[in-house]
């Protein structure tokens, strides 16, 4: 019976390690190219959408629709979602500054945290699932029932027609479904503070404004065109390059949720930093 | 002036050679059939034409002028002449079967919306659809489709018809309607490319024919020419009787 001596096993771990290393090093290598690929090819898009934006035709009845379809049909969706997590952050809001003795503090405490950071990042997330999905199945289907084609060969540039109409849709409806998100959280914070200690509407609305000023509101729900901007354009860039039928349509679906929510966390990160430089009363 | 044509065109996806150095010319006003087995290039020919493929070598030219070297917008400008049927008709399932045939006279002329229906309520009936106007692409046959698509493709009397495979998925009638349209298409002054398995309908529609195999033309010319040819292939082809 032969036994391995220590100096074999170590020199076939050192084997292993050597024909181990280059596929592991590949794998992360591919990866890393391809993430760098999807960078450059988003970015490249962005940039040809933010020029296409200035170009004639402008399609105005192509935005109208998609405005009607991400802003209005997500209003239930927002002002639902704004309500629930109103109650929500106000329970959890008085369970804490009750300790302190600062009940009167809820309704403005409420209200900075909606405004600031909640109703901007909740509204991008919500429409990074509802708009996001559709944008990247709806044309992925398109590309792979050669739509895209057919508008191509109709003399119609397709990424302008389909991905910046959506895009630009997105930039003003985000700001909007934001807004009605910050009076939604509002009215549910309002109506949970009022069960427990019986505050009038008047009184709370009062208090939830009093420390807001114009740098809490508007660069927040500004941000959120931004974040728009993101969806959109990350949606669409999947959804043309989808392949592979309808499990490739899936795939841009889920992918779009994915990458469309990452990217607006991601970007909220940054977007706050720049608030906080441009607007330091913010941070103080 | 040739109404298309293609200078040594080669184009390969990948590892695959899908066209090897292509020439042929379609003079204008004339029926020019692409015939040939399937994968072998007969649609991508197509898509050069219309510019949705470059090649990766050669030259691809519409009316003289070259269109393998435009941009975005001048070849848009070209494709404004062009019609272009997709083997799957390719309709906007979003919007009705008349509103995707209007939809080119929408984006292109601005010619008042009764106008725009009545004259996309013509062509759909120029193609046995009418009476169709306000149906969803999805709740029309796969004929229905082809037909639909052939209609949108003629919305705005193209001066060059690209048409890819117009008998498949329709029955003989139907089909022979098809192609009677088309014949009355080209009588118009219209050019069209057609690519086709169906020899009966390609002898119909066709005055000069190419038959393309693993990305080369094994033989072009007249359909004397073709029934002519010593190759097996063509010989196998040209004696075909099926649709399809």
């Amino acid at each position: 019976m032969h036994y391995v001596t220590e100096a074999e096993a170590i020199s076939g771990h050192a084997r292993r390690c050597v024909i181990q290393q280059p596929v592991f090093v590949d794998r992360i290598g591919s990866r890393v190219l391809g993430v760098l690929e999807f960078v450059g090819a988003v970015t490249t898009l962005g940039a040809r959408a933010a020029i296409e934006v200035a170009r004639p035709p402008y399609e105005p009845r192509e935005i109208l629709r998609h405005l009607y379809d991400f802003g209005y049909r997500s209003t239930p969706l927002i002002l639902a979602a704004g309500f629930a997590v109103g109650v929500v952050l106000s329970m959890h809001t008085r369970a804490s500054l009750e300790r302190f003795g600062a009940e009167a503090m809820i309704p403005a405490g409420l209200a900075i945290a909606f405004i600031r950071e909640t109703g901007p990042l909740v509204t991008g997330l919500l429409v990074s699932g509802r708009v996001g999905a559709g944008i990247g199945a709806e044309i992925g289907a398109m590309k792979v029932t050669e739509q895209v084609d057919a508008l191509e060969a109709t003399a119609v540039d397709a990424f302008k027609y389909l991905a910046v109409t959506r895009i630009l849709a997105l930039m003003i409806a985000m700001p909007l479904l934001t807004i009605m998100m910050d009076f939604a959280g509002i009215a549910g914070g309002y109506v949970a503070e009022a069960a427990v200690s019986g505050m009038s509407w008047h009184q709370y609305f009062e208090r939830s404004f009093a420390y807001i000023g114009y740098a809490d509101i508007v660069p927040a729900t500004l941000k959120t065109v931004v974040f728009g901007f993101l969806i959109g354009l990350v949606s669409s860039h999947l959804g043309f390059t989808t392949s592979r039928g309808t499990e490739g349509v899936g795939e841009a679906s889920t992918r779009s949720v994915v990458m469309s929510s990452m990217l607006v966390i991601l970007s909220d990160v940054i977007l706050v930093k720049l608030i906080f430089f441009f607007y330091p009363q913010v941070a103080a | 002036m040739t109404a298309v044509r293609f200078d040594h065109v080669s184009k390969a996806f990948g590892p695959q050679q899908i066209l090897d150095d292509i020439s042929f010319d379609v003079p204008p006003g004339t029926a020019f059939c692409l015939l040939g087995r399937s994968g072998t290039g007969k649609s991508v020919t197509l898509r050069h034409i219309v510019g949705l493929v470059r090649p990766d070598s050669g030259h691809v030219f519409i009316e003289d002028e070259d269109i393998t070297v435009l941009d975005r917008r001048e070849l848009a400008r070209v494709r404004k002449h062009m019609g272009f049927l997709f083997q799957n008709a390719a309709l906007f399932d979003s919007i009705s079967v008349g509103e995707n045939v209007a939809f080119p006279m929408r984006r292109h002329t601005d010619w008042p919306d009764a106008t725009i229906r009545d004259r996309a309520g013509q062509k759909l009936a120029d193609v046995g659809l009418d009476g169709r106007y306000d149906t969803m692409p999805g709740d029309l046959s796969g004929g229905m489709k082809k037909r639909a698509g052939l209609a949108r493709a003629m919305a705005l009397d193209p001066g060059l018809l690209l048409v890819d495979e117009p008998s498949a998925g329709l029955d003989p009638i139907t089909a022979g309607e098809i192609d009677e349209l088309l014949v009355k298409t080209k009588a118009a002054g219209t050019t069209l490319v057609v690519v086709t398995h169906n020899i009966p309908s390609a002898r119909v529609i066709g005055d000069t024919f190419a038959v393309l195999n693993a990305g080369r033309i094994l033989a072009s010319g007249t359909i004397e020419a073709l029934d002519a040819s010593d190759e097996p292939l063509v010989q196998a082809f040209m004696g075909s009787q099926g649709g399809g």
